[in-house]
């Protein structure tokens, strides 16, 4: 790509950008650190795409002006964090449910609670095992770089559509505030787009009405509907995993981290490799549908143990003793609150797991001993 | 005259509110800094000084402390003509 | 000399991260000065809220509790309810209060729940950096309406002491201003009779205080309170609105008296 093809942005408001050349042409939120540049930008230039932004009086009252124009088949993206996507939970039961699609996007920051305005891997859980009630899915890519923010937007809208469902963008406040060079895509044409025959855009007397909706009173009638969920998610699972691998075909000691996490965590492996360290990093992009296959002993010929590190106090790494059916020994460290850990950091967890007496579990930040546990080799 | 203010500078954060209050116009914000880098407020002509309170009422900061004689006190100072009596206290 | 002005004892000996000008200060001191002079202070809870405004539990020398953006009128109720005997007040901003949290200051006022708010406008959000507020002029410049604020997109401003005063449940609801050393004084007697109708029992007190923002604004201290006095006031009349704390019982002790 030529430099001259690139601009120098800030992660929020190419995020931003990239979805009004996406074909999002209706933008609802509201002002919460460290995202605000998001609807600061969308205040005109959505406007002067000829689309709607509002801020709303709460992420409440936006998620459901997004279940509105969705609903009504334009694109919508909404922005918040953490404890804003929190009061967004009903909201994503709905979209799902009615089978609205929509971009959420999460620059997650350090809670519970209030919490902090640092950046914070620690909504994990919410994005991918809920947040909100009833059995969904929501598809969950998380960028690490501001590019492949932009990149991944555009399939997030894309992707809504097809499945009609809701997708979340999780994101950190490290990618919403850097700035690094970025290529937009071309700009998408909305009356381009494939048309959406289910929305409500008014009968005009020639057809059926349409009814967005996840009220099912009748328990049969429910259960005809979830199954349907069911099925679509099954197809999601199988189609959108998305991950990258970095130097797994000899490493004995294999990192998984996502999102900003993952870009200091293979500084970490390229400064062990460096030391002669066999250790390699995978990184998913879906984490739900959370990348199996990545794992897959295949794909990991020798690796020995797993170190999952993430800004939080342990969520992704659940999910990799899931998808490695607990066959190896899987470690964490992580950071949590808005401190973000450095190489430095990063690099002695490796050298600790990738040591002779090796053991499972959490290991503390500050120490230089290793918990008690059961070991498993 | 009967007033005295005293300023915590280091409190003070320069905003310049008190200079707009002060019915003698006696309030005025210093060339030098305290150390956070703001100019602070200050009193050069205290003797005009009729401890009205009027700076430390709009202050934000709570950086001002107003005393006042007691208004006999006050009469026996001027007649006196002097401005320095009644300042210890 | 006699001391005739100090800081109050209800006012913790620390300096805030209000901006320079900011006149949430004042608003601070007055509070404390209502707290100590009423003798109130050993029984207050406050109820912190979201935005500048988000450490007030570091100013005041009093329990606090901190809510969720918008919620502090529903943690208050839930405080006083528990705890009948203490004095409940919230501290919000026009974002917490006439945004996110217009369903729960409704509520607590139509409920006329025995609380004391305090609604700091100052026409902005402040905290999060300048964006367009409920209470932020048509035609003010923000960062979420970078050409000024366009009725036609983002309607027009909330007048929330207009707007409660039309319920039946508030007992004392009252609009002041921190422009001129008048006003404060007159904001300092409001706050002081909502915090006593509360130890009177005498119901829901509502003072919204016209507040400035120099920093979000782009003016200097000085440019920001000429604003309020030609921009904002005239918008928001000052005066009280609703008070009908003479018909509930015996007028609270010394309301109105103290400057």
């Amino acid at each position: 790509m030529l430099v001259a093809d690139k601009v120098l942005m800030k992660g929020n408001e190419a995020l931003a950008e990239a979805a009004i050349r996406a074909g999002c042409r209706f933008y609802a939120g509201y002002p919460i650190t460290p995202q605000n540049e998001v609807p600061e930008y969308m205040s005109g230039h959505m406007f002067a795409a000829g689309g709607q932004f509002i801020q709303a009086e709460s992420e409440i009252a936006a998620i459901n002006m997004l279940y509105g124009a969705g609903g009504a088949g334009i694109r919508v993206m909404t922005s918040s964090s953490s404890p804003g996507i929190s009061l967004k939970q009903e909201g994503i039961s709905y979209l799902a449910g009615a089978e609205v699609p929509a971009v959420i996007v999460n620059m997650a920051r350090g809670g519970p609670g209030l919490g902090g305005i640092q950046p914070a891997q620690s909504d994990y859980f919410q994005a991918t095992k809920g947040g909100g009630h009833g059995d969904y899915r929501l598809l969950v890519l998380a960028p690490e770089s501001v590019q492949e923010m932009v990149d991944l937007v555009d399939l997030a809208f894309d992707r809504a559509d097809h499945y009609r469902t809701p997708v979340m963008l999780l994101g950190d406040a490290i990618v919403g505030q850097i700035m690094e060079p970025v290529a937009l895509p071309e700009p998408v044409d909305p009356a381009a787009l494939p048309a959406k025959p289910w929305a409500t855009t008014g009968t005009g007397g020639t057809r059926r009405k349409n009814i967005i909706n996840s009220l099912y009173l009748n328990p049969d009638h429910l259960e005809q509907h979830n199954l349907r969920l069911q099925a679509k998610y099954a197809v999601m699972d199988a189609a959108e995993r998305r991950w990258t691998s970095y130097q797994v075909d000899d490493a004995e000691t294999v990192v998984v981290a996502y999102g900003s996490m993952a870009r200091i965590a293979r500084r970490a492996v390229d400064m062990a490799r460096a030391a002669g360290v066999k250790v390699g990093i995978v990184r998913p992009i879906s984490l739900w549908p959370f990348p199996a296959e990545g794992f897959a002993a295949s794909a990991l010929p020798v690796a020995k143990r797993f170190l999952a590190v993430e800004m939080s106090h342990g969520q992704m790494v659940e999910d990799v003793r899931l998808a490695i059916n607990c066959r190896l020994p899987v470690h964490f460290f992580g950071r949590a609150g808005g401190v973000v850990p450095t190489p430095d950091e990063v690099l002695a967890a490796i050298n600790r797991v990738s040591g002779d007496a090796l053991q499972v579990g959490h290991l503390p930040a500050h120490t230089d001993g290793m918990l008690g546990g059961d070991a498993h080799e | 005259m009967p007033g005295r203010v005293v300023f915590n500078q280091e409190r003070c954060k320069g905003c310049e509110l008190c200079t707009t209050v002060c019915p003698p116009k006696i309030v005025v914000m210093q060339e030098t800094r305290n150390s956070h880098g703001y100019r602070p407020a200050t009193v050069l002509d205290m003797a005009k000084c009729t401890g009205c309170a009027l700076c430390a009422q709009v202050c934000p900061d709570v950086v001002i402390e107003v005393y006042r004689t007691a208004p006999a006190a006050a009469r026996r100072a001027s007649t006196a003509g002097e401005t320095g009596e009644g300042w210890g206290c | 000399m006699n001391k005739v002005f100090e800081r109050p004892a209800a006012l913790t000996d620390v300096a805030t991260h209000y901006c320079p000008g900011c006149t949430y200060g004042i608003a601070h001191r007055m509070i404390a000065e209502a707290l100590d002079g009423l003798q109130l202070t050993g029984r207050a809870v406050g109820i912190a809220s979201v935005g500048c405004t988000v450490l007030a539990y570091d100013y005041l020398e009093c329990d606090f509790q901190q809510a969720a953006h918008g919620r502090a009128p529903a943690v208050a109720t839930g405080v006083k309810r528990a705890r009948p005997d203490s004095i409940v007040f919230t501290i919000q901003g026009d974002g917490d209060l006439a945004a996110i949290g217009t369903a729960e200051i409704v509520h607590a006022a139509a409920r006329g729940e025995n609380i004391t708010v305090f609604f700091l406008n100052n026409t902005i959000y402040g905290m999060t950096g300048g964006q367009m507020a409920p209470t932020t002029l048509v035609g003010q410049r923000s960062t979420t309406s970078p050409a000024g604020r366009d009725a036609s997109r983002a309607g027009r401003p909330i007048k929330v002491s207009e707007m409660l005063a039309t319920l039946d449940g508030p007992a004392y609801i009252e609009r002041v201003a921190m422009d001129k050393p008048a006003n404060i004084a007159r904001a300092g007697r409001a706050i002081r009779k909502a915090l006593a109708n509360q130890a009177a029992g005498l119901g829901f007190s509502l003072v919204e205080i016209l507040s400035a923002c120099p920093t979000n604004w782009g003016m200097t201290p000085k440019e920001a309170i000429a604003r309020l006095t030609s921009e904002v006031v005239p918008y928001f009349p000052l005066g009280v609105y609703r008070d009908i704390t003479a018909e509930r019982g015996q007028a609270s002790q010394n309301g109105g008296e103290q400057a």
